[in-house]
């Protein structure tokens, strides 16, 4: 399962960057939506993939019994899909008012200001 | 207070997040957001020294937050360096809000500048004083957030433009930083600091380890404006109102710096040869191509963002360089650059009101009509290019000479040789802005949104603590000194951190 997460991440990784290079504004911004699904795929499969081990504890016992899922990077990837969505909200309605303002989705009318 | 010790540390993080949440309660008074403005970052100052000096007398301020034990809870940790970047924002913040009482005006007030300035100040100040990778990361996305809002408000195409390649390269770091803690998280079952620099000695593929710290070095990279990744940055900071650019310009990018320095010192400390020594080349290429930036350019703010480039370079180079000496150099460029620049991004705000305009060609008269103000750029400015007895020379002078004892002779040279073009930058801006007479049709003084008292305040206030930090070194010295022995003794971090030994 390991070996087809990796890929999957790693296509995902690619196709964000194959957008995120291209002129489109828009297309940009899905860039940055699969690269940050890219990231907490990659914290999901790096913690290891545990099947059917909920990380559940006896009462009375400090330990669960056995080998269990590792709840952490479950609350990383929580954290971090929130952060990602609200960044990407803001993303979204950044690059609709600069559409308002430029009058274009290409980045090569945004050189204004660069040197 | 026996449920929650060391409550200090977590102060200069919370004062802001209420301050705040309070500001946004009187969404409709301005008056009160700009009252809450100045009380709550001087209060933030107050609190901001306190810790340095807890910090000071200890060595170490450890609190854990919902007392859950490291390394299995988040902590808050408050070393030198930590407290003295706290210090500098308390220090900026205060300026900044005193300055924005005439500088930001009632149509940024009413988009909500006052709340966000504070959520800043919240994400920096958590930034440097989290003892826990993934909580950095977290501070990190709040200190961007606030940023983001703060960069576009007023809403004109150039900061549109300069808006999404900023946003585009702080979210490409951020996802970075991200894949790199999970990469981390995987190899070592941990996100504590002080843990992770125990567990990543006994961690058996080095390779592995070689490869994260690659991309905490790209990611921080990005943050830091370090060559090659510092484009967004002479893009975008001289596009909102000068207030915001000072803020960004004193604290922004130094979070970077903060992170490179910490993770470099206290998790990747194994294979120093190899790492530093691309930061070496990283901070030397940084310095050069920001100041050859600068020379370029004819508009006094993105000379000054070009120069912020520049300035990190030295501070990566005092991490590169990797002695005590260096290190003790690279904390106190920190502590002069975020001043001096700070003060200069003000003072560009200053003529901008005198004046109406910043492109140099444009600017003109200002030393026979206003002689304080030239002499209060002189200031920053000499400061900026290292010359003495102002607080750039003896930062300069501590990482030159600890380049020398190293025998790093290239990068002693490129340090030299960028302290003078920035001698020639601020000269420009002296020629074109202060001694040549006005060029005719300029477009004279604008209107201002209260007294310009409240410009020059700051500005004089700073300029007094670039002097004094020249003439009386010896305490800030010490400081720096003792927060390198700190960063690379990492055993009293360690120490403080999994053993308890404030509890």
């Amino acid at each position: 399962m390991e070996i087809v997460m990796a890929f999957v991440i790693g296509g995902l990784y690619t196709a964000a960057i194959y957008m995120m290079l291209r002129r489109s504004i828009v297309k940009l911004v899905i860039g940055l939506v699969l690269l940050s699904n890219a990231a907490n795929l990659l914290i999901f499969t790096a913690a290891g993939l545990t099947r059917g081990a909920p990380p559940l504890i006896n009462l009375g016992d400090v330990l669960p019994p056995g080998p269990s899922a590792d709840p952490l990077a479950q609350a990383l990837i929580l954290t971090a899909i929130v952060i990602g969505f609200g960044v990407l909200a803001f993303a979204v309605v950044l690059i609709h008012r600069a559409y308002e303002v430029v009058g274009a989705d290409d980045m090569d009318k945004m050189k204004d200001t660069d040197t | 207070m026996t449920f929650a010790p060391n409550l200090i540390v977590a102060l200069p993080v919370v004062l802001p997040l209420l301050v705040g949440a309070l500001s946004l309660a009187f969404w409709q008074s301005h008056a009160t957001q700009r009252f809450l403005g100045v009380a709550g970052s001087a209060l933030l100052l107050l609190l901001s020294v306190q810790l340095l000096l807890d910090t000071w007398e200890q060595g170490h301020v450890v609190m854990e937050m919902g007392a859950w034990p490291a390394p299995f809870g988040i902590v808050l940790v408050s070393d030198m360096l930590a407290a003295i970047m706290v210090v500098l924002t308390g220090i900026i913040g205060l300026a900044t809000a005193i300055y924005s009482l005439s500088g930001i005006g009632v149509r940024h007030e009413r988009f909500g500048y006052y709340p966000l300035f504070h959520l800043l100040l919240a994400g920096v100040n958590g930034a440097f004083l989290t003892g826990d990778i993934f909580n950095l990361y977290v501070w990190f996305e709040v200190m961007l957030v606030a940023s983001f809002a703060l960069l576009i408000l007023g809403g004109e195409r150039a900061q549109m433009e300069g808006a999404i390649k900023y946003v585009t390269l702080n979210l490409l770091s951020s996802a970075l930083f991200l894949t790199a803690i999970g990469l981390l998280y995987g190899l070592t079952g941990t996100l504590n600091m002080a843990d992770l620099a125990v567990k990543l000695g006994q961690v058996e593929d080095p390779g592995m380890v070689t490869v994260i710290a690659m991309l905490f070095m790209v990611a921080f990279g990005i943050k830091a404006a370090a060559f090659p990744f510092f484009f967004w940055l002479p893009a975008s900071y001289h596009t909102p109102k000068v207030a915001v650019s000072a803020l960004f310009a004193g604290l922004l990018t130094k979070v970077g710096v903060y992170a490179l320095f910490r993770v470099f010192t206290l998790i990747f400390n194994q294979e120093v040869g190899h790492t530093h020594e691309i930061l070496l080349w990283v901070a030397m290429l940084t310095m050069l191509t920001g100041v050859l930036g600068a020379a370029a350019q004819f508009e006094f703010r993105r000379i000054l963002s070009f120069h912020i480039v520049s300035q990190i370079g030295y501070m990566i180079l005092g991490l590169a360089l990797f002695t005590p000496l260096a290190i003790v150099g690279g904390v106190f460029y920190i502590m002069h650059h975020i001043i001096v620049k700070a003060n200069l991004f003000l003072i560009s705000g200053l003529t901008y009101q005198l004046k109406g305009s910043h492109e140099l060609r444009e600017l003109g008269g200002l030393y026979r009509s206003h002689p304080v103000l030239a002499v209060l750029f002189m200031v920053p400015a000499l400061s900026l290019a290292g010359l003495p007895p102002l607080s750039g020379f003896f930062a300069k002078f501590i990482i030159i000479r600890a380049g020398i004892e190293v025998e790093a002779w290239l990068a002693v040279a490129v340090a030299l040789i960028v302290g003078l073009l920035t001698l020639y930058s601020m000269v420009k801006i002296w020629n074109e802005v202060f001694w040549k007479a006005q060029p005719a049709g300029g477009a004279g003084p604008q209107a201002a949104h209260g007294s310009l008292v409240w410009m020059w305040i700051p500005i004089v206030a700073l300029a007094l603590m670039t002097v004094m930090i020249g003439l009386y070194g010896q305490p800030i010295f010490e400081m720096a000194e003792k927060s390198a022995g700190q960063l690379l003794d990492t055993s009293g971090y360690i120490e403080a951190v999994l053993g308890g030994a404030t509890r």
